[in-house]
């Protein structure tokens, strides 16, 4: 982070007019403060991910497999028979250009090789080449009419290109909305790293968290012991708070309901009080409602970074969620505020682990309606089951606590462009917080901007590309807060309050980032609680102290 | 780059003197005028169909809609029916919006840096314009070219025919989708051209079908209002070949052998090329499904069981410490260990 430009500079220089050279012709430079360091082997056996080894991105010598290029081709082959999206998507792309200046990473680099149709165009141009009738008769004319129709070899070169910008996309799915084919470069990239991870050039930010999750049941690693110690120290910060012991159950068998939520939340701030906002809420409904809900130390991982990864590890470790419901007994499954998790049970998990025939379909046991549209999956999101708790005046708000907060809502990317979710946490914020403005329709809701560091890019080493990501999300709450005075910004991701926070502090320092559900601890009446004088996070609640004092 | 674009318009320069050229050796006729259209025509059916086929034969194993807009939940929060359908009828108006009117496209934007740090996403109309104008145009200007193929000629041609001439200027009366068709081209290749970053992505492939049906484009209003081609010799030549009698007609000339040879060339580049998403927009994942994948149960063919880390592998690992932090366990600690024993 140290040898980060500073903001101004780093917006000053961003220079979207393309290179001279023939972007085939400009073999990827892998600079520093973009590519995240390499895996470590360790994770890669842990979970049996072939060609683990040492290796350094910067170095000349990937240590390539002998047989790379046929491990590739085969892999690519597998792929398009597998998926129609990737042979679609390889076909028809007529290079309109409607998706380029879509990208964050494009915008904030200037990069063209993150525009995303260029970005396809780095592995269309490899399949061209092997897999298509033109490419292979036209290419066999030599390298000008190669060149022609978008065609070239797979090389080391290429390879490393692919690697190099293949982790530069967020799978955010923005320029999805835009192409008028609906071409998708998350399925792409996707399919890109796949291919990579045949030969065992995955990224450690990515790597490890699978490894972990896999053994420990979350990407952190968090042991049970030490998954139950975080949530009751939390406990005594909630005692603190309002003068009520919360305990929370874990691995319990025959609860009604399983909570999973992603273990940033128990581990990292802001996120951590978006827990004790979940724990605040679960303690109120089981008081006055007798709500049975239980946490698992073993499913204890929202988010998958193994859709990251593969569809295979992506299932591998999704699986645990049904697996712990039906042992626990539960009767269905309430999920956290996570983006790419939502995505992956929203589109992914019936699918892939269903049919979840051992749970029910999910009725709110509190306000007793069924939640038609997770019928099948039986996963409701907490913001939904909480926007319909508050239209059914199941809580008692105080939104006056949040009144020195002027909010604003950043949409997360998977929840929005992969389910539509998107008045549900509008609708939680604006009935906890009375000060609320949305950023330009532009960059919000469908359109909404990646954090800039989504798809498990969000280690440290590549601070320089996260903040470029970062910057039109970062562009539009600067814009609200300069105009409204926002000063705090919520989601429902976990990715995004760890990147978000840091995006923030490097563009508009005095916007902080909250979860949703820590908005509504602060605003949640609990019975018998003392007066509030401060927030979830410790700090003096204002015109509360002074009352003290008086 | 620029050389990109020079290829693809030296390669339709060579085409047409191939057919300029080709069409006055003895058989130059019966070669561009019956042969090649016949070969191009099974190619263009053949390759189209195989294309499609092909694409059909990947499975889509997971529903990926890319959803634009509020999904269905809770009964007092209103849904996109259309921009985030859960029902077929919403898929296929959402399909009907895409294809006919360019939905997506219409959506776009451009990014501009303004006043040093202001990012803006201006509504951007031209190239969703240029594009429906030049797809609008191409297919009026093909339906209307029916009335070559048919006998008689359907009304449906022939209104489709009076409301492109509405204007009624010259004679013959001037049809507005050549005109249209035209100018649309020649803008979609100058937009190629003039924005750096298009320039940047676009291929000789993707100049090469802009010069091409410019090539059509001109021939054919070069025919139609200056050369004054024989209408009633091409009909009757066109004729022929619909009914698998083909004669040439004499003194058609040259333009329109021409005018076939692009189209021919058109048809037979069309399956191996980016032209086939006028097949693959219908097959694409992100427009084509409902997003109901949490309500409904969808089944991926090729699923197939993996390897999971089980909570008995789990509890096995962890078990001592879950017992020492109160957490419930499947099995206790068996009681030939006694020091575990004295602990709890």
């Amino acid at each position: 982070m140290s040898e980060l430009s500073k903001p101004d500079e780093l917006f000053t220089h961003i220079e979207h007019k393309p290179p001279q050279t023939d972007w085939m012709d400009t073999p990827a430079e892998i600079k520093k403060g973009i590519y995240s360091y390499a895996a470590n082997p360790k994770s890669l056996e842990y979970v049996g991910f072939p060609f683990a080894r040492q290796w350094n991105p910067a170095e000349e010598d990937w240590k390539l497999p002998e047989n790379w290029k046929e491990i590739i081709s085969k892999g690519f082959r597998e792929r398009l028979d597998r998926f129609r999206s990737v042979k679609v998507f390889m076909d028809i792309c007529v290079r309109c250009g409607a998706c380029a200046d879509k990208c964050h990473f494009f915008i904030g680099s200037g990069d063209p090789k993150n525009m995303p149709v260029l970005r396809a165009e780095l592995l269309r141009s490899v399949y061209r080449n092997d897999f298509t009738t033109a490419g292979k008769i036209i290419g066999s004319l030599g390298k000008s009419f190669k060149k022609m129709i978008g065609a070239r070899e797979l090389t080391e070169d290429v390879l490393k290109e692919w690697w190099y910008y293949l982790f530069q996309c967020s799978e955010c799915r923005r320029c999805s909305v835009f192409c008028p084919y609906g071409i998708d470069t998350a399925e792409i990239t996707i399919m890109g790293r796949e291919l990579l991870n045949l030969i065992g050039l995955n990224i450690d930010w990515i790597a490890t968290p699978v490894a972990n999750c896999s053994r420990t049941g979350n990407h952190l690693g968090i042991q049970p012991h030490a998954f139950k110690d975080m949530l009751d120290f939390f406990g005594d910060d909630i005692e603190e708070i309002t003068g009520i012991k919360v305990e929370p159950s874990f691995n319990k068998k025959g609860a009604d309901i399983l909570f999973v939520t992603p273990s940033g939340d128990v581990f990292a701030d802001p996120g951590t009080f978006t827990c004790m906002g979940y724990m605040m809420l679960f303690h109120y409904l089981q008081e006055k409602y007798g709500f049975d809900i239980t946490w698992s130390t073993y499913a204890s991982e929202g988010g998958n970074f193994g859709f990251f990864t593969s569809h295979e590890m992506m299932k591998r470790l999704n699986a645990k969620m049904y697996a712990e419901a039906k042992r626990l007994g539960v009767k269905w499954i309430l999920g956290g505020e996570c983006g790419h998790m939502w995505r992956v049970i929203h589109q992914y998990m019936d699918t892939m682990n269903g049919p979840a025939d051992f749970l029910e379909v999910p009725v709110s046991p509190i306000t007793g309606t069924v939640f038609e549209n997770a019928r099948s999956t039986k996963m409701v999101h907490i913001t939904e089951f909480t926007a319909d708790l508050i239209k059914h005046n199941k809580l008692e708000l105080d939104p006056s606590r949040n009144d020195h907060l002027t909010m604003t809502y950043h949409d997360s990317c998977n929840t929005s462009r992969g389910m539509g979710l998107l008045e549900e946490p509008r609708y939680v914020i604006k009935n906890v917080c009375k000060n609320y403005y949305e950023m330009p329709a532009n960059t919000i809701r469908e359109q909404t901007f990646c954090c800039g560091s989504g798809s498990g890019l969000n280690a440290g080493e590549n601070m320089e590309l996260r903040m470029q990501g970062g910057l039109p999300r970062a562009n539009a709450v600067k814009y609200v807060h300069d105009k409204h005075g926002v000063n705090m910004m919520a989601c429902i991701c976990a990715i995004d309050r760890a990147a978000l926070s840091a995006s923030m502090e490097y563009w508009v320092p005095d916007v902080e980032i909250t979860g949703v559900h820590e908005l509504v601890g602060n605003a949640l009446l609990m019975p018998g609680e003392q007066k509030r004088t401060m927030n979830l996070r410790s700090e003096p609640l204002p015109g509360m102290e002074d009352e003290d004092a008086e | 780059m620029i050389i990109s674009y020079m290829y693809s318009l030296i390669a339709v320069i060579v085409l047409f003197l191939l057919a300029f050229i080709g069409v006055k050796l003895p058989g130059g006729e019966v070669l561009f005028g019956i042969i090649i259209p016949y070969l191009a025509i099974v190619i263009f059916i053949l390759g189209f169909i195989n294309r499609v086929v092909d694409w059909a034969r990947s499975p889509v194993p997971f529903r990926i809609p890319t959803t634009c807009g509020q999904q269905k939940t809770l009964p007092w929060i209103k849904p996109a029916n259309i921009d985030n359908p859960t029902t077929t009828g919403g898929v296929i108006v959402r399909m009907i919006l895409e294809v006919v009117l360019f939905r997506s496209l219409f959506r776009n934007t451009k990014c501009a840096i303004k006043e040093g740090t202001k990012i803006s996403y201006e509504w951007e109309k031209w190239l969703w314009l240029f594009s429906l104008a030049f797809h609008w145009a191409f297919f009026t200007v093909l339906f209307r070219h029916l009335r070559f193929f048919t006998e008689p000629v359907p009304a449906a041609v022939q209104l489709v025919a009076k409301l492109d001439g509405f204007l009624q200027i010259g004679l013959p009366e001037l049809r507005i989708s050549g005109v249209v068709l035209l100018v649309a081209v020649t803008l979609l290749f100058l937009r190629r051209i003039w924005i750096p970053q298009i320039k940047y992505i676009s291929l000789g492939s993707d100049y090469f079908p802009l010069f091409l049906i410019f090539g059509i484009a001109f021939t054919g209003i070069l025919m139609r209002y200056f050369t004054k081609v024989d209408i009633v010799g091409v009909k009757e030549f066109t004729m022929s070949l619909v009914t698998f009698k083909p004669h040439i007609t004499k003194g058609i000339g040259s333009i329109f052998y021409i005018h076939l040879f692009f189209v021919s060339v058109l048809l037979v580049y069309f399956p191996f090329s980016k032209l086939m998403h006028l097949g693959g927009i219908f097959m694409s994942p992100t427009r084509n499904l409902a997003n109901n994948s949490r309500a409904k149960r969808h089944i991926n063919p090729w699923n197939y069981p993996v390897k999971v880390h089980t909570y008995a592998a789990y509890e096995d690992e962890f078990r001592e410490k879950m017992i020492e932090a109160g957490l419930p366990v499947e099995k206790t600690i068996a009681p030939e260990e006694p020091e575990e024993e004295k602990k709890e």
